[in-house]
């Protein structure tokens, strides 16, 4: 693809993606400048292959390394990991993170988290660049008006050792949402209906922007939510342009920038949004309003419905694979087609993730646990130590705890169970992550993806129930 | 990186749509380091059962296909996860290309970073593919092979009565056939990424004003 003509209307990804061609092609892939890239544990693979080539990383002070996949929630000690093998994970990128010079959250820094939660938190995720991370929810950052998306190990080493990238400019789709969206129903109910209606390829090749009048109604977190499990849709980017919500956010945080830089960024960043005119691929709208709170039955995170729906009838499906894929995915969720959504028994609650571990999701399950105990066992992981704090100065965490539920220190967690936080087979977990695929949580549990409300509506009474019922108690 | 110009071999069928990186390789082993061990990660949970016995109706393990060295696939294969041991683990089991209609994009992306080739095609022709691979087994043919050439990007495989032709982006095509290593080929632009560097931060300071 051509890089974008200046004088041609540009979506706000052509604006940033052409500020950062080293160097430009016409067909395939572009050499592209990489402005900050975040590492955690996994990344000991790139460090071997950097290390065994006699490099170095290039620019340092662009390097942010987390600690979030494999630390322990219980303490802040590596001693602690669940097995051997977890720790020396741990220690190895404690010792790769030394060797690099870059800057790095170990997991007892008082500012360590969850990568996506960190990156915006600390101010490193800005307006207007590039970022990547060796995970997929780098998708994340788009919030802050920037391009962010995954990458693997082997582009991870040749970002640290040129802090460029070979990319092919994706496609351009727009998703405008309009309405506002009625109380119990969040950023994670939004973003699982426009995957359903998109599916989980729907988006591949694609970057998204979020637009339309909803986004007035929606808190930062909940942009983050979106554009976090945007790759659910198969997009690697979901990006939504900054306004005074993220400029009045990022003022101040330790690696944004200060004073007249500030300025000067500010500026610019007022001319990203992407102008009238300027072409999108594809588009697609929804209206927010009509939607209510969901959950997913199946074993993709496209399989949602709302909780005053039913399980679908697979014979409905015409496609002879969808109505296959469907009928596999309800018998590993041992789900009935026709049953309602609020006669599933749950075991476990799970409030946590780079998609919905933040101050405001935490405040949200608070409120609707306040008070009430949880008839299932359940983890709470704050995102960051510094939500941690912040939710504990409000006293959340005597909520969660007064309801039986654990209160955990920061990490990825039972969303990716690399840590040893699973659930046991054939459980069924109400989980705030993004990924309800077949074995996530542990081999044979049930994963069901919604929001944080909906998590602790469900860990009170037990069912998936409609948290707007209980919303109205409050 | 050892080129890839041509492949002539057994092909295995892989029916399922939006088969993730969860599914090629578990979570629990990206601990591993890649040793010897790794190409039995490839498909864990469903290749073997809970006791570590291979499932005798997952396609790998039939004995037509279990020297597969390259799976025909569904819409949208390796989506999810970003973890690059998905093609490792693929890669040491042996499989040196994919044919799907669809590839999840950061999966596609760390396939060409390791020599396994990525081919896309139409759903129609992966699936008539797919038939014919399945029937060769039913009818105990010893025609499971696919042929591969790169050079002039076409294929030849049960079930398609011409020579196929792929296509691949221009840039990575060359990097495969001649097994370029990318990052040295980078490396060789180090005067064209300081310049650019110069010219970045002297417009955009801001993004340079890190502690």
């Amino acid at each position: 693809m051509t890089p974008s003509t200046p004088q041609l209307p540009r979506t706000l990804f052509e604006k940033i993606w052409d500020q950062h061609l080293v160097l430009p092609r016409v067909a395939g892939p572009s050499l592209v400048y990489i402005d900050r890239h975040i590492l955690h544990e996994g990344s000991f693979h790139a460090f071997k292959d950097l290390r065994a080539r006699g490099l170095s990383i290039r620019n340092p002070k662009q390097i942010f390394g987390v600690a979030d996949h494999y630390v322990p929630t219980t303490s802040r000690d590596p001693q602690d990991a669940v097995t051997q093998e977890i720790k020396e994970v741990i220690l190895k990128f404690d010792d790769n993170m030394k060797w690099s010079g870059a800057h790095y959250f170990s997991i007892k820094d008082a500012q360590q988290g969850i990568v996506h939660v960190v990156g915006p938190e600390q101010g490193i995720s800005l307006p207007g660049s590039i970022i990547t991370c060796s995970d997929s929810h780098t998708s994340t950052h788009g919030a802050m008006g920037a391009i962010a998306f995954g990458v693997g190990q082997s582009e991870s080493t040749h970002i640290m050792a040129t802090q460029t990238l070979w990319q092919t400019k994706p496609l351009q789709m727009r998703v405008e949402l309009q309405g506002k969206p009625a109380d119990g129903v969040s950023g994670k109910d939004i973003i699982l209906a426009v995957i359903a209606k998109l599916g989980v390829a729907g988006a591949v090749g694609h970057a998204v922007e979020y637009a339309g009048t909803a986004l007035q109604w929606l808190s930062l977190d909940e942009r983050l939510t979106m554009c976090n499990m945007t790759i659910e849709a198969g997009a690697r980017s979901g990006v939504i342009a900054a306004d005074d919500l993220v400029f009045d956010y990022l003022h101040g945080r330790s690696f944004a920038p200060q004073g007249h830089a500030w300025d000067q960024a500010l500026k610019e960043w007022r001319l990203l949004p992407s102008d009238n005119g300027c072409h999108f691929d594809r588009q697609l709208s929804l209206n927010v309003a009509e939607l209510a709170p969901r959950l997913t039955w199946g074993t993709s995170p496209d399989s949602s419905i709302a909780i005053d729906e039913v399980i679908p009838d697979p014979a409905q499906l015409s496609d002879p694979h969808a109505r296959q894929a469907a009928l596999a995915a309800l018998a590993y969720m041992g789900l009935t087609p026709g049953a309602r959504a609020n006669t599933i028994k749950i075991d476990r609650v799970f409030i946590g993730s780079c998609t919905n571990s933040r101050l405001s999701d935490l405040r949200i399950a608070a409120k609707i646990l306040r008070g009430q105990r949880a008839v299932v066992p359940g983890l709470v992981v704050a995102g960051s130590m510094l939500v941690k704090k912040a939710a504990e100065a409000e006293g959340l965490d005597k909520v969660f705890k007064a309801a039986g539920l654990e209160w955990r220190e920061p990490g990825c967690s039972m969303c990716v169970g690399i840590n040893g936080d699973l659930a046991a087979a054939n459980e069924r977990v109400a989980s705030t992550s993004n990924r309800n695929f077949i074995g996530r949580q542990g081999p044979g549990v049930r994963t069901h993806l919604v929001s944080p409300a909906m998590a602790a509506a469900a860990a009170i009474t037990g069912y998936f129930t409609d948290v707007r019922t209980l919303l109205g108690q409050k | 990186m050892p080129g890839f110009t041509q492949l002539r071999a057994i092909a295995a069928p892989l029916e399922g749509r939006n088969i993730d990186t969860d599914q090629i390789i578990p979570a629990r082993f990206l601990k591993k380091d890649r040793d010897a061990l790794y190409k039995t990660y490839l498909f864990h949970d469903l290749r073997f059962d809970e006791d570590a016995k291979p499932r005798a109706d997952f396609v790998l393990n039939k004995p037509a296909f279990n020297n597969a060295q390259i799976l025909v696939a569904d819409d949208n294969f390796g989506c999810g996860s970003s973890r690059e041991g998905a093609v490792y683990c693929l890669s040491d089991f042996g499989i040196r290309a994919i044919l799907a209609p669809s590839f999840g994009d950061i999966f596609f992306n760390n396939c060409l970073k390791n020599g396994l080739l990525p081919i896309k095609l139409e759903a129609k022709t992966v699936e008539r593919i797919r038939q014919a691979l399945t029937q060769q087994v039913q009818t105990n043919a010893a025609n499971c092979e696919i042929s591969i050439d790169l050079a002039s990007c076409t294929l030849q495989a049960p079930g398609l009565s011409e020579v196929l032709t792929f296509t691949l982006d221009p840039f990575w095509h060359e990097c495969l056939l001649k097994g370029v290593d990318e990052l040295t080929l980078t490396l060789g632009y180090e005067k064209d990424i300081k310049s650019f560097e110069q010219q970045h931060y002297r417009t955009r300071p801001w993004l340079a004003a890190l502690k």
